[in-house]
C-alpha cells in the first residue's frame, strides 16, 4: 500500500495547482464575465474532455492525472471543466468509440467547446428501469428513418439542441436488446415537442419529448443499426471510480456539520444531540468508506483492469448518504424546516431544496433495488429475476 | 497510489488460504475448539515454522519483520473459517513489549512468541469494560523497589493457553493516563490464576485472570512505572484493527455461505436467491463488507505508517463492522430458514463470531463517539 504521487503526477499536480493560484479567484469574487474566461483557458489547457484521446482533441490524461485534476478543481472549488455536460460524460464517449470519422469531426469539437447542451433520450412511460423494452420506434424510409414515440424524465431538454435517442428498429430478434437503434437528433426537428416537467422540488429540469414522425438522416445514426443497446450500455459502463461523487458528498457534509454546529436546539447546539450526533458521525464515516473504496477501484483501474458491478457499492452508499443528509438537515432546522426559502429558514431554503432534489441522483443513475440486483446478480452469482 | 496488496503479500494470502482449507474447514474446526486451550497446538507449530505467528516481530527477535497490513492478510484468511488461534493475543503481546519494552525484555520474550514456542495474549480490561485510562483501576501497591498486584482482569482472551500476560494496572491512584503500567506475569507464578469460562462462541476462549499478591519489578514491567498509556492506547488500537480484518473474513465466509445456500434451496419452485426478498439483503451485506473491508485496510496502513490519521481511523473501521456485523449473522440465519437454527449447521458459528466481534476493543458506540470528537463534531 502506498498513498504517495510518483514525481510526475506530482509535476502535474503542482501545474494544476499553480493554474488555479493564477486563474481562479475565490468564489466571492467571481465577475459574471469570469465563467466565460475560465471555459477558453480550461479549453487551452485541455482539460476539457481530459480524458478523451489527444488525437480527437481531448487531453489524454492519464487516470491518475484525472484524478488528481478532479480533486485540485473540486478542492478549490471550480467551475465545471466545459459546459456541454452530458455531452462530456456519454454522449462523447460513445461517438468516440462508435461514430465514423464525419461524426467524430462533427461533434467532438462542438462537445468540448461547450457550444450547445446535449440531452439524453433514453427512458420511456413504459421503460424505465427495465431500459430495453423500450418503444420509440424508427422505420427506415430511403435515406431517413422517421420516428415516432415518447421519452420522458429527459433532463435538460428544454435547453439541448441535440438528443441521443434510442429507438426500436425492429421487434424480431431472440432479445429485446437486440432491436435498439441509436440516433443523434436536432432537436429543431419538425415534430419534436418538449413538455418541461416540474419535479417535487419546484425546479423543471426534465421533460418528456414527443416524436411525430420525425425525420432523421440515416447518416446520424451512431454505430450500425441494431447496436444501440452496446452502444448505450458502453458509454454507461465505462465506469469510474466515483472520486468525484465522494468529494461532493465531503462538501455537502462539512455544510451539514457547520448547521449542526451554529443551530441551537433546546439550548444547546444540534450537534451536541445525542441521535443526532450519531447519525451524522455515521454519515461521515460511510463518506470515508465510499472515499476509500473508490481507491481500490483506482487501484484496480491503474493495474489496467475494467472496473464492473463494483461500482454499484457506492452507487447505494451515495443514494443512501443523499437522503439521510437530507433528513438530518431538516430535524436539525426544527420547525423552520417547514419555511421554503428567505430568512427564517437557516441556509435561507437551501437544506429544503437539497432534501427533495435526492431523486436526481437516486433514481437517475438506476435505483437502488436495480443496483442490489446488480451485486446479487453480477457478483454474488444469484439467478436472475 | 496502490491502495492493495503486494505480491508478496497476495502470495502469503494464497498459502495461508490453502493452508486453512486443507487443515480446518469448519468440521476440523469444531474439533479443534474442543480441545483444552481450544485450538490445535499442531497447526500452530506449523503455522509458526512458516512464519506467520511472528510475522510483525522484528528479525532480530526470530520474526518476519511485516507490518500490520500484512497481519490484515493472515487474520482476513483465518477469520473466513472460523479457524481458531491465539494470533491476535499473540500479536497484541509482541506489540506491547515491541513498544514498550527494554533490549533485555525483547530478547527475552520475543524469540519464543516468534517461533510460536511460548503463547502470550493480554490483560487489558477490569469490571468496568471500559476502553478508557479511566477502566485501569487495578492498583499497585508498593513493595520495597516493585510492586504488588491484587485484583482481576476480565474478558481475557486466550488466557487458558498462554504462558505470558502482558498486564495494564496503576502504580499510582488516579483515573487519568498518568499512572498507567505495563508488566509481563508469567503464569505459573506465585499468585497468578486462570479461570476459563464456557464461551457462546465456541472458537474462541474468554478468561478471568486473578492477580493475587503477585510481584512485578523492573524486569517484568514494561517502561518506567506510570508511563504506558501511550503503549496500552495504541495496543486498543491495533487491537480494533486486528479483530476487524478477522471480522472481514468471517462476514465474508458467513455471506458465501448463505449466498451458497440460497442458489440450491428451491421453494415455489425456484432457488430462493432468485427472490428479491433473499437477493437484496445479500446485496447490502456485501456492501457493508466491501466498505468495512476498506476502512480497516486503510487503518492498518495508518497504524504501520503512524499517520496522523491513524485513530480516526481505526474507530471508523470498528465503529462500521460493530454495527453492522450482528445484522449480518442474523439474517445469514434467518435466511436459511429452520436449519440455520441447528447447533449442527455451521451459519450459527458465524452469528456466534458476529457478537463476539462487536465489544472487542470498543463497540459500535464507543468508536463512533471516538469518531465525533476526533473528527471535531
Amino acid at each position: 500500500m502506498d498513498f504517495e504521487l510518483s514525481p510526475e503526477e506530482e509535476a502535474f499536480r503542482d501545474e494544476v495547482r499553480r493554474f488555479l493560484d493564477e486563474n481562479l479567484p475565490p468564489v466571492e469574487e467571481r465577475k459574471p464575465e469570469f465563467e466565460g474566461e475560465w471555459q477558453r483557458k480550461v479549453r487551452d489547457k485541455r482539460w476539457v474532455g481530459f480524458s478523451w484521446p489527444s488525437d480527437v482533441g481531448g487531453g489524454g490524461g492519464s487516470i491518475m492525472e484525472q484524478v488528481i485534476l478532479k480533486e485540485e478543481m473540486s478542492d478549490r472549488r471550480a467551475p465545471s471543466l466545459g459546459t456541454c455536460f452530458m455531452g462530456l460524460a456519454w454522449v462523447g464517449p460513445s461517438i468516440i468509440h462508435y461514430g465514423n470519422e464525419t461524426q467524430k469531426q462533427r461533434f467532438i469539437p462542438e462537445i468540448l467547446d461547450g457550444k450547445y447542451q446535449w440531452c439524453t433520450g433514453y427512458s420511456e412511460p413504459g421503460s424505465g428501469s427495465d431500459l430495453a423494452s423500450l418503444q420509440c420506434k424508427a422505420v427506415r424510409e430511403g435515406d431517413e428513418y422517421v420516428v415516432n414515440g415518447q421519452k420522458i424524465w429527459t433532463s435538460l431538454a428544454p435547453w439541448a439542441e441535440w438528443i441521443i435517442l434510442l429507438v426500436r428498429t425492429s421487434s424480431d430478434g431472440p432479445a429485446k436488446h437486440d432491436g435498439i437503434t441509436c440516433l443523434l437528433v436536432p432537436m429543431k426537428s419538425p415534430g419534436v415537442d418538449v413538455r418541461p416537467i416540474k419535479n417535487m422540488a419546484g425546479s423543471a429540469v426534465f421533460a418528456e419529448v414527443f416524436f411525430d414522425n420525425v425525420r432523421v438522416p440515416a447518416e446520424n445514426r451512431l454505430g450500425e443499426e441494431g447496436q444501440g443497446w452496446q452502444v448505450t450500455v458502453s458509454a454507461l459502463a465505462s465506469e469510474r471510480s466515483s472520486i468525484s461523487e465522494v468529494q461532493g458528498l465531503v462538501r455537502r457534509y462539512a455544510e451539514l456539520k457547520e448547521l449542526a454546529q451554529t443551530t441551537q436546539k433546546n439550548g444547546r447546539p444540534a450537534s451536541a444531540h445525542g441521535p443526532l450526533r450519531a447519525r451524522l458521525v455515521r454519515v461521515e464515516t460511510r463518506i470515508e468508506a465510499m472515499r476509500l473504496n473508490g481507491l481500490r477501484f483506482l487501484t484496480k483501474q491503474l493495474k489496467g483492469e475494467k472496473l464492473g458491478s463494483e461500482t454499484s457499492i457506492n452507487k447505494l452508499h451515495r443514494a443512501n448518504l443523499e437522503i439521510e443528509m437530507g433528513e438530518i438537515a431538516l430535524e436539525i432546522c426544527g420547525n423552520a424546516a417547514s419555511v421554503a426559502s428567505g430568512e427564517a429558514t437557516p441556509g435561507g431554503g437551501k437544506w429544503q431544496h437539497f432534501s427533495l432534489s435526492w431523486p436526481e441522483v437516486v433514481i437517475g443513475g438506476g435505483t437502488p433495488n436495480i443496483q442490489r440486483n446488480i451485486i446479487a446478480e453480477r457478483i454474488l452469482g444469484l439467478p436472475k429475476d | 497510489m496502490n491502495f492493495g496488496f503486494s505480491e508478496e503479500q497476495e502470495i502469503l494470502r494464497g498459502e495461508v488460504r490453502k493452508f486453512l482449507d486443507e487443515h480446518a474447514p469448519l468440521e476440523e474446526v469444531r474439533r479443534q475448539a474442543e480441545a483444552t486451550d481450544g485450538f490445535s497446538r499442531e497447526l500452530w507449530s506449523r503455522m509458526s515454522a512458516l512464519g506467520w505467528v511472528g510475522l510483525t516481530i522484528p528479525e532480530a527477535y526470530g520474526g518476519a519483520e511485516m507490518g500490520l497490513v500484512t497481519s490484515v492478510v493472515l487474520l482476513e484468511e483465518a477469520g473466513r473459517g472460523l479457524f481458531p488461534s491465539p494470533l491476535v493475543s499473540q500479536t497484541l503481546a509482541a506489540q506491547a513489549i515491541m513498544r514498550a519494552g527494554s533490549d533485555e525484555q525483547k530478547q527475552r520474550f520475543l524469540p519464543g512468541l516468534a517461533d510460536g514456542s511460548r503463547i502470550a495474549t493480554v490483560a487489558l480490561l477490569e469490571e468496568s469494560d471500559r476502553f478508557d485510562p479511566e477502566g485501569i483501576a487495578l492498583l499497585a501497591a508498593p513493595d520495597g523497589d516493585g510492586e504488588v498486584l491484587r485484583g482481576r482482569k476480565c474478558c481475557v482472551s486466550d488466557a487458558s493457553a498462554a504462558d505470558l500476560f502482558v498486564v495494564v494496572y496503576r502504580s499510582s491512584a488516579g483515573v487519568g493516563p498518568d499512572g498507567i503500567s505495563l508488566a509481563v506475569i508469567e503464569k505459573g507464578g506465585a499468585g497468578v490464576s486462570v479461570d476459563a469460562h464456557p464461551s457462546v462462541d465456541l472458537t474462541k476462549r474468554v478468561s478471568t485472570l486473578t492477580l493475587d499478591g503477585v510481584r512485578v519489578d523492573e524486569g517484568i514491567r514494561l517502561g518506567a512505572a506510570g508511563s504506558a498509556w501511550p503503549t496500552v492506547s495504541y495496543i486498543f488500537d491495533v487491537g480494533a484493527t486486528l479483530v476487524t480484518a478477522e471480522a472481514v473474513g468471517s462476514a465474508e465466509g458467513g455471506l458465501a455461505m448463505t449466498t451458497a445456500f440460497a442458489k440450491e434451496r428451491t421453494q415455489f419452485g425456484s432457488p430462493i436467491g432468485r427472490f428479491q426478498g433473499v437477493k437484496h439483503p445479500l446485496a447490502e451485506m456485501y456492501v457493508d463488507v466491501e466498505s468495512f473491508k476498506s476502512l480497516a485496510y486503510y487503518a492498518a496502513w495508518a497504524l504501520d505508517q503512524s499517520a496522523d490519521d491513524a485513530a480516526i481511523a481505526v474507530s471508523r473501521a470498528k465503529a462500521y463492522a460493530s454495527e453492522v456485523l450482528p445484522g449480518m449473522g442474523l439474517q445469514g440465519v434467518e435466511l436459511h430458514g429452520g436449519i440455520g437454527y441447528t447447533w449442527e449447521y455451521d451459519i450459527q458459528l458465524y452469528l456466534k463470531r458476529a457478537r463476539w466481534v462487536r465489544p472487542m476493543f470498543g463497540d459500535a458506540d464507543h468508536h463512533y463517539q471516538r469518531v465525533a470528537a476526533l473528527g471535531g463534531l
